[in-house]
């Protein structure tokens, strides 16, 4: 009979195989749903993986819907790893656009060259302010960071609702719920002709190649890490959790905060009611298949924004449901966590032997760790 | 012991083998224990003891093997069918849950379910006995590590059982509790329960029991009867060769390196000791040990110590500046290195490598410059470690969470070691730890107290610090006994100190042996 | 009239849901478990129970659909966290996500179509009671049933064995399972019951507080009956209590906004999410609160070992 046993030690094999495998199983899935659904599962694979990268606009904008997913997972990623679960990066990519955006709409027509930086930065803070108050009231009040976080979330959308339904309404705008256009200074240069691809995914893949560098070869990403995997080593060793908390906390604040204004000052434009089809909770998703690595995470963001484009190609060729794009985005977190199982446990082929009608396995007892993150709802001291 | 047999043996094991995935537990081991016998169960930490105790108890399925209970072939399937067939267990680290009430406690393991009168009745009967006094009400974390044991047992005995399993009894007493704990087990076995007596202590063994089996990296490597063998004869059983002893030679001591003044602090941790009114001298060159049952207040003066907590500046000083004030990270730069109790998780970062773990307490010896790793030297300190310490491992690429316990621990004892402190604090530092890296890690201990080096040992093993420390102090409910010399003290008065009752007669007591 | 009346009669209908939620979650903790999937589980609970009552015509069948919804996402987190040992966490927004996915792709041919609503109780005399008639015994039945579930939940967790049990194993798995109890079996049990109340929750925003089936219509009311268990410590009764203040918050800006108040809608609509924040910094302001009230395995995997 098959039993599942532990590893020795974690398997490298497996935890890089984890994603892929998860990922075909959502293939698989996706194929099944389809002819469930009586649609043909072949061009409906067609139409929603293989045709939005067609042409090269298409894969402009696999880059361009990347670009906010890789800003924030990467962010996300690194808390992750410190055990900071911040899962607004929603909210806190919201309050970037909307300090960004409030320095566009306030420097209106002019065309200073530093405009466009200057709302990168106040994109940038505005994430981190954000962020800040679930990382004051961790530290200061012991608070829970995950409900805080996603409180923020909802406050900061209703924020964004009141200031394009009235400050920041265009008053020629036919009362639609959205900001004059900004100028042209105040956008993202593109990338390449021919797309929507902006200066955001640059920023994006420097980013990512910043947060290796600071994970692997700084002492203070190494003791982000040690607070993650043990924090009664982090305790003992001296490492400040305060300081982690909020470095965590500040990094993915900021990180979203960026996604929040490059989206706003690129391929949007404006400042309306909804700027985000929920990139910050999909973040929390492509962190997560891109195993909290900076490199993973990029081609993670990559594979999460053609789920995005397909939900899209299936609503516009199969009459399919957008939501569709959720389906897959939770089920492909639900694989890659069954699929993770097999890095510290595997499938072994035991012969009973010995003592007559023995049932399987009757369990010692132990308890293990979830593996890094496993967090109780309240922060302990 | 050829007495006729009129009836089988209580239990008999034959042919029982565990296989882990990284180790063979148990093989082939063969076992009898007859009625109103208390047959010891010897072997150091790690020689398959715990394991096989938990295959009679129904928690681990042996992979091969047989178990014949009272002459019949069974298979134990869960503890619930090991009760039911009248074996109880009382485990080292007790199967208690510290929000719930004694009365609680016991019908979670209670098989036949009763009223919460009739079961505090049982309890107050039973208790009163067998001399054991609880209080069904009380909750389990208000209680001392000695009571806690008594709910285990008496949880046992409600159950009338024909086979009581101890594993370990007796590291959680002192030794008055321990002979209070021998009168009530003999009377047991005279009234013909069996008792199985797990073990590494010979001298408890050699007193308490009539039969031992001995256990040697998971075989049977002998049985013997206590009684005729001579501690040097019965280690031999065990460990294979005779016990190697470490010796304190005399030693001149310097400047007070570590001192204590009045801390008083509550504990954070709702179920914790508070410190009343500790205080303590570590001069440079001297080991003082500090003796004492776990709970009793080790974890909060450990953590006020290492800088987790922090107390009043005045409360700690280092090398004679104030330090309660100062984390962990800022007393390690005055020179304190500490080898916390709990090696996997705190001590060692168990997903890392040797490597990384260096980094963890070594930042300031050369591994980090301008905040950026440097990843040789930290590699080249983890190699000079694992050769010095003998650690057996594949290299400093290896995860500490492949290490055995003893291989780890003498990884982190190596590393504070070699991060060259003045002052240094170890909490148990042989705990679970096979005989031979316990020997290796005493003597490291004492090798740095004559290079001059104050060291402050907790431990909850009398022997050990009877055998590593200069001076002596008891932790007991929070509050700390005035130190006494080693030569000036004798284990029963240690005993008598660890259950409290060293008032202003001991101080005096010890003040005047000391002079 | 005055508006005591009314006010009173939607704090009610407004706790319902949380109150529903937030016991099951209760339940779920209790064991050790930490499932953070409640939203998802109430949209999919709100989805299926709004198709089956559409569908029937009878808004008890929708509760049973939803009920059975939110237990079948309860046992995809249960397989997930109990039997793979994945982090607790992680599946739990996994779980919500999901839902969040699901719902909108069952109910994207749904959304805007109405339901009748569910029709109040009529006791006999009681309801025709002046004030106390209109204030306590003229409810739609879930609202009595949410009564009767904390009574229910109550009455498990204090004076029940296996309530005993479930709490023995939500303070230590390890220990439990040493002495002979089925801790995956107990938490398995746990995390349904947690997933069919999420359900029924869900059920009654689409059946009879709305009544019609929107996109992420639970608007963060998983989230904050997840914040509500902290806020009551774990015990039923301050769940329940805190389930009305939050239903009363909810009902407050309503009322703010009828009487003309002169605040930006938007601003009075982030008020049960701010009161979410303040309440938890209260509770948890003081680390030994929730440390003696914590399940104290919470949100660890149990392996049980071979």
């Amino acid at each position: 009979m098959l039993r599942l046993e532990p590893r020795t030690s974690p398997s490298h094999a497996m935890a890089i195989a984890s994603p892929v495998i998860a990922a075909v199983a959502m293939l698989v899935t996706g194929f099944l749903l389809f002819r469930l659904l009586g649609k043909d599962p072949v061009e409906a694979a067609y139409i929603f993986f293989v045709k939005p990268l067609n042409s090269s606009y298409g894969l402009g904008e696999l880059l361009l819907k990347a670009t906010p997913l890789m800003l924030c997972a990467l962010g996300l990623g690194l808390g992750f790893q410190a055990n900071v679960w911040n899962i607004g990066a929603e909210g806190q990519l919201t309050m970037g656009a909307i300090f960004g955006g409030g320095v566009a709409l306030w420097l209106g027509d002019s065309s200073t060259w530093w405009g466009l930086p200057l709302m990168l930065v106040a994109g940038v803070i505005g994430g981190m302010l954000w962020a800040a108050i679930a990382a004051w009231l961790r530290t200061r009040f012991n608070t829970n960071e995950i409900l805080v976080t996603l409180m923020l979330v909802y406050i900061a959308q209703l924020y964004l609702s009141y200031l394009v339904h009235g400050p920041w309404r265009d008053p020629a705008g036919h009362n639609f719920p959205q900001s004059r256009g900004f100028a042209d200074a105040q956008t993202m240069p593109l990338l390449f002709d021919g797309g929507r691809t902006n200066w955001g995914f640059l920023f994006g893949l420097i980013l990512a190649g910043a947060l290796w560098f600071f994970s692997r070869r700084t002492y203070a990403g190494f003791r982000l890490q040690v607070a993650g995997l043990a924090p009664a080593a982090a305790a003992y060793a001296g490492f400040s959790e305060k300081r982690n908390i909020w470095l965590a906390l500040l990094i993915s604040g900021a990180t979203a905060g960026l996604a929040g204004i490059c989206e706003v000052a690129g391929p949007i434009g404006q400042m309306q009611q909804q700027i985000s089809p929920g990139y910050g909770f999909a973040a929390i998703i492509v962190a997560w298949v891109g195993r909290l690595h900076p490199i993973g995470i990029v081609l993670a963001s990559l594979l999460m924004s053609l789920l995005y484009l397909g939900g899209e190609s299936g609503q516009m060729s199969m009459a399919l449901p957008s939501a569709i794009t959720g389906l897959f985005q939770g089920l492909l977190l639900f694989y890659l966590l069954a699929a993770d199982l097999f890095i510290t446990f595997r499938l072994r082929n035991v012969r009973t032997t010995g003592q007559p009608d023995q049932a399987p396995a009757a369990p010692v007892a132990a308890a293990s760790s979830g593996g890094p993150g496993a967090t109780p709802l309240e922060s302990s001291p | 012991m050829s007495e006729p047999i009129e009836s089988p043996p209580r239990l008999v094991l034959t042919g029982i083998t565990k296989r882990y995935p990284s180790v063979v537990a148990n093989e082939s081991v063969d076992l009898t224990v007859r009625r109103g016998e208390i047959h010891a169960l010897m072997g150091e930490n790690g020689a398959g003891k715990s394991t096989l105790m938990k295959i009679v108890y129904g928690v681990v399925r042996p992979d091969a093997g047989y178990i014949r209970w009272e002459g019949r072939y069974e298979t134990i399937a869960s503890p619930a069918q090991a009760r039911r067939m009248g074996i109880g267990m009382v485990f080292q680290h007790f199967s208690l849950f510290e929000t719930l009430t004694v009365a609680q406690n016991i019908a979670l393991a209670l098989d036949t379910r009763m009223s919460n009168a009739v079961l505090a009745t049982r309890i107050s009967e039973v208790s009163e006995r067998y001399g054991l006094p609880i209080d069904p009400h009380r909750l389990v974390h208000s209680m001392s590590v000695g009571e806690r044991q008594r709910v285990e047992i008496v949880r046992c005995l409600l159950q009338e059982p024909k086979l009581l399993i101890m594993d370990e009894p007796t590291s959680v007493l002192t030794p008055q509790a321990v002979r209070v704990l021998f009168h009530t087990l003999r009377n047991l076995a005279a009234e013909g329960c069996s008792i199985l007596y797990i073990s590494h202590k010979l001298d408890e063994i050699r007193e308490l029991c009539d039969r031992a089996t001995v256990l040697r990296g998971g075989k049977v490597s002998g049985t013997a009867i206590p009684r005729e063998e001579t501690n040097d004869s019965l280690a031999r059983l065990m460990i294979g060769s005779e016990l190697a002893e470490c010796r304190l030679e005399p030693n001149k001591t310097g400047e007070v390196m570590l001192a204590v003044r009045e801390l008083t602090q509550a504990a954070a941790d709702p179920f914790g000791t508070s410190l009343a009114d500790v205080c303590l001298d570590v001069r440079a060159g001297e080991i003082l040990g500090i003796a004492g049952v776990s709970g009793n207040g080790q974890k909060e003066l450990l953590a006020a110590l290492s800088g987790e907590t922090l107390t009043a500046a005045g409360s700690i000083e280092l090398g004679g500046r104030p330090a309660g004030q100062l984390n962990p990270a800022a007393r390690r730069a005055l020179g304190l290195t500490f080898v916390p109790e709990e090696r996997m998780g705190r001590g060692a970062v168990p997903p890392m490598s040797l490597a990384s773990n260096a980094l963890l307490t070594g930042a300031r010896n050369g591994m980090v410059r301008n905040g950026l790793v440097r990843t040789d030297s930290m590699r080249e300190f983890a190699r000079d470690v694992i050769a010095r310490f003998n650690v057996k491992c594949g290299d400093e690429r290896s995860v500490a969470s492949s290490l055995s316990g003893g291989n780890l621990q003498k990884y982190i004892v190596g590393r504070e070691t070699l991060l060259k402190p003045k002052v240094m604090i170890v909490a148990q530092p042989t705990w679970g730890v096979d005989v031979g890296a316990a020997q290796l890690i005493r003597q490291a201990l004492i090798d740095l107290r004559d290079q001059g080096v104050a060291l402050l040992v907790v431990s909850e093993e009398l022997d050990e610090l009877f055998i590593v420390s200069d001076r002596l102090c008891v932790l007991a409910r929070g509050r700390l006994s005035p130190p006494v010399r080693l030569a000036d003290t004798s284990v029963e008065q240690i005993g008598l100190w660890m259950s409290g009752q060293f008032g202003a007669q001991a101080g005096e007591e010890a003040t005047h042996a000391a002079a | 009239m005055s508006p005591f009346v009314p006010m009173v009669q939607s704090t009610v209908v407004a706790a319902t849901p949380l109150i529903f939620a937030a016991l099951g979650e209760t339940i779920v903790e209790k064991s050790g478990v930490l499932n953070l999937g409640i939203e998802g589980m109430m949209l999919v609970g709100a989805i299926a129970g709004f198709a089956a009552t559409l569908a029937t015509g009878n808004a008890g069948i929708g509760f049973v659909a939803g009920a059975a919804a939110g237990t079948a996402m309860a046992l995809i987190f249960a397989v997930l966290t109990i039997s793979l040992q994945t982090n607790q966490v992680a599946t739990g927004l996994a779980l919500t996500l999901f839902g969040i996915g699901l719902s909108a792709f069952v109910g994207h041919d749904l959304a805007g179509m109405p339901l009748p609503g569910m029709e109040g109780v009529t006791f006999p005399v009681l309801t025709s009671l002046p004030l106390v008639g209109e204030l306590l015994f003229h409810y739609d039945p879930m609202v009595y049933g949410s009564i009767i579930l904390l009574i229910a939940v109550m009455w498990f967790l204090e004076r029940s064995h296996a309530g005993l049990k479930m709490r023995a194993i939500g303070e230590s798995p390890a220990v439990a399972h040493s002495i002979g109890h089925p801790v995956v079996l107990i938490r398995y049990l746990a995390v349904m019951f947690g997933g069919a109340t999420s359900g029924i929750a869900g059920a009654y925003l689409s059946e009879v507080q709305t009544p019609m089936w929107a996109e992420g219509m639970s608007a963060g009311k998983g989230w904050i009956a997840l914040a509500l268990v902290v806020f009551g410590t774990w015990r039923p009764g301050r769940v329940v209590l805190g389930a009305y203040l939050f239903g009363g918050v909810t009902v407050l800006q309503l009322f703010a906004q009828g009487i003309g108040l002169n605040v930006p809608a938007e601003f009075l609509s982030m008020l049960p999410y701010a009161a979410t924040v303040v309440v938890l910094v209260i509770i948890c302001r003081d680390p030994k609160t929730i440390l003696l009230n914590q399940p104290a395995s919470l949100g660890r995997s149990f392996y049980p070992g071979t």
